[in-house]
């Protein structure tokens, strides 16, 4: 393609938007690294304590709040993640590979959450939980320490409902191309459903199912408004927390934490990246 | 039993499919059909809900008060939504549909770099990004300090600007926020475009603009489609990005429906505010959807 009869003024809006981009993020590494407590202006590197300008990543690792918000943001990720792949792999196969009665309609079903704004998902969640918690609770009479409420398991269940529809759609894409012969193949040569799963159609779709699974990931992690209306004591995610501290003040923790959530997510990135690039 | 299982490919697809189709059914169907449920009834004194019938939501909603009044609050943040998003999408537009061109006119092997850097933003949180904009735009913030150091090269005098919080920063994070979710489709659309389709614009005496109206233009439609429900769609839903750059006071619909729930206490007028917002969302995606018929460009974002 003839690409060097480019205007100047293409190139130029091109270099303006990525530095629109990435202006942010510069700023945020730049200010975890501010001997300024309250954080406004940057009046140089902080050099504090045995960690030096690395004082404010020292603060945090020594911060319970943090701890706890960044060991419940992983459970609600993990499991999330594991769940919505296994249910996300077989809604595609289902779809892709097989015709049944209400299959239309359970396509139609399944891009709802995808069109649906998240905030009218996260009440709706909020709204049905409460009623059915309230139901149970006054049903069964339970004293208030053993009462139903909002926490971890419905911040689960919610990552995997938004969840699950992604990972059909990524895993969908991968059986496109997808050629049947091979799994008969296996069967006329004497594999069982089973075996011929594990050792054919496995293999051929886990790239689709891997990209699946990162993207339910990076989905979890990011999540702030279903979180926010189904979270409930105790179970505060990252995001739910630097939330909260915006609200007060800011110190340059909150960088810090924001640079190594950037460098950690770029290294799962290379690292998936690379994985991809072998097969 | 296990053998009329093997050969009924249509009760296997049903058993893949009916975890999905559960889930669906038990954390978006029922949560709806609830939340339509509430938006009909009233509240106690206490904030608890009285499920009844009554549409007194959905009027003061439209601007009818319970004395036959009128109050157009609810109306004017509904507009003011639909304007925001209205101008947050325009903008986007401008910026990501060069940024798409150019990428996909690159050669093959720069092109995945230059994508990936598309992505890298969207891989540090929602709140993060937004909270490094309060950085940028407050009055001591990054972008006053740069001008007022711009102004002191040229010996002018400098007052900082009151960028944050206003109705302005909420747009710029909107911009920023929904970017990615722009460029994504619309280099989709425009990478499908076979490179001869411009060389043959060319032969046939297209000059560059018309080829762009003519032939790139129409092509890369079902991305901009795309584009504009990516973004439009989730602008008029979001709180926070309001909540934290209009320093509460830009309230759009999103923060209408959080506040209903979580300080006024009051789930029924929060829950028609919420249907509101789905009625609209899917009013426009259906309307998209049907005009243009895509699904691969919106996979894609």
């Amino acid at each position: 393609m003839n690409t060097s009869r480019r205007s100047p003024w293409l190139t130029l809006t091109t270099v303006l938007v990525y530095l629109f981009m990435y202006a942010p993020i510069v700023v945020l590494v730049v200010f975890s690294f501010n001997a300024s407590r309250t954080n406004v202006v940057f009046t140089g590197v902080v050099n504090q304590g045995p960690c030096g300008p690395f004082y404010w990543y020292c603060q945090l690792f020594q911060n319970r709040d943090v701890l706890d918000a960044t060991r419940n943001t992983l459970i609600i990720a993990f499991t999330s993640t594991i769940i919505s792949t296994v249910v996300g792999t077989m809604g595609a196969l289902a779809l892709q590979r097989y015709t049944f009665r209400g299959r239309d309609l359970a396509e139609t079903t399944m891009y709802f959450p995808i069109v649906t704004p998240e905030i009218v998902m996260g009440i709706g969640i909020l709204v049905m939980f409460s009623a059915v918690f309230g139901w149970i609770n006054s049903t069964l009479g339970l004293p208030p320490d053993q009462r139903l409420s909002l926490g971890l398991g419905t911040v689960i269940l919610s990552h995997i409902a938004f969840s699950v529809p992604f990972v059909i759609l990524t895993v969908r894409a991968r059986l496109h191309g997808f050629d049947n012969r091979v799994e008969e193949a296996a069967m006329d040569l004497g594999a069982n459903e089973w075996t011929t799963f594990r050792r054919v159609t496995l293999p051929l779709i886990a790239p689709g199912v891997l990209a699946g699974a990162m993207l339910a990931f990076t989905l979890s992690l990011d999540d702030f408004i279903i979180t926010f209306f189904t979270t409930g004591p105790g179970a505060t995610t990252l995001p739910i927390y630097v939330y909260g501290l915006l609200r007060r003040i800011v110190t340059p923790e909150v960088n810090a934490l924001s640079t190594i959530w950037i460098f950690v997510v770029l290294v799962a990135v290379a690292i998936s990246q690379w994985f991809q690039n072998r097969d | 039993m296990l053998q009329k299982l093997r050969e009924n490919r249509s009760l296997q697809g049903i058993l893949l499919m009916t975890p999905t189709l559960l889930i669906m059914f038990a954390l978006l169907i029922i949560p709806l059909v609830l939340t339509v449920i509430t938006s009909f009834g009233q509240r106690d004194p206490d904030g608890n809900v009285i499920y009844t019938f009554t549409l007194e939501n959905y009027w003061r909603l439209l601007g009818f008060t319970e004395g036959g009044g009128w109050d157009d609050l609810y109306l004017r943040i509904l507009l003011r939504s639909l304007w925001l998003a209205l101008q947050t999408t325009v903008i986007v537009i401008a910026m990501a549909y060069p940024l798409a061109y150019f990428i996909a006119r690159s050669p093959a092997r720069r092109r995945s770099m230059l994508i990936f850097l598309v992505l890298v933003p969207l891989w540090t949180n929602f709140v993060i990004r937004i909270y490094a904009w309060v950085m940028i735009l407050r009055t001591q913030g990054v972008l006053n300090s740069g001008l007022g150091w711009l102004a002191g090269l040229a010996n002018l005098p400098f007052t900082p600007f009151d960028f944050y919080p206003s109705q302005g920063a909420v747009l710029v994070g909107m911009v920023y926020e929904f970017l990615p979710f722009m460029i994504l489709p619309i280099f989709t659309s425009l990478e499908k475009i076979e490179p001869n389709l411009y060389e043959a614009a060319a032969d046939l005496g297209a000059n560059a603009f018309w080829t762009f109206v003519r032939v790139t233009l129409p092509l890369s439609l079902p991305g901009l489609v795309a584009g504009t429900i990516l973004t439009f769609v989730p602008v008029i839903g979001t709180f926070v990005v309001s909540d934290i750059l209009g320093g509460r006071q830009v309230i759009l619909l999103g923060n209408l429906v959080q506040r209903q729930f979580l300080d006024a206490r009051n789930p029924p007028f929060g829950s028609a505010a919420s249907i509101i917002l789905l009625l609209m969302t899917l009013a426009l995606t259906l309307y998209y959807t049907r005009r243009f018929g895509l699904g691969e460009e919106i996979a894609a974002g």
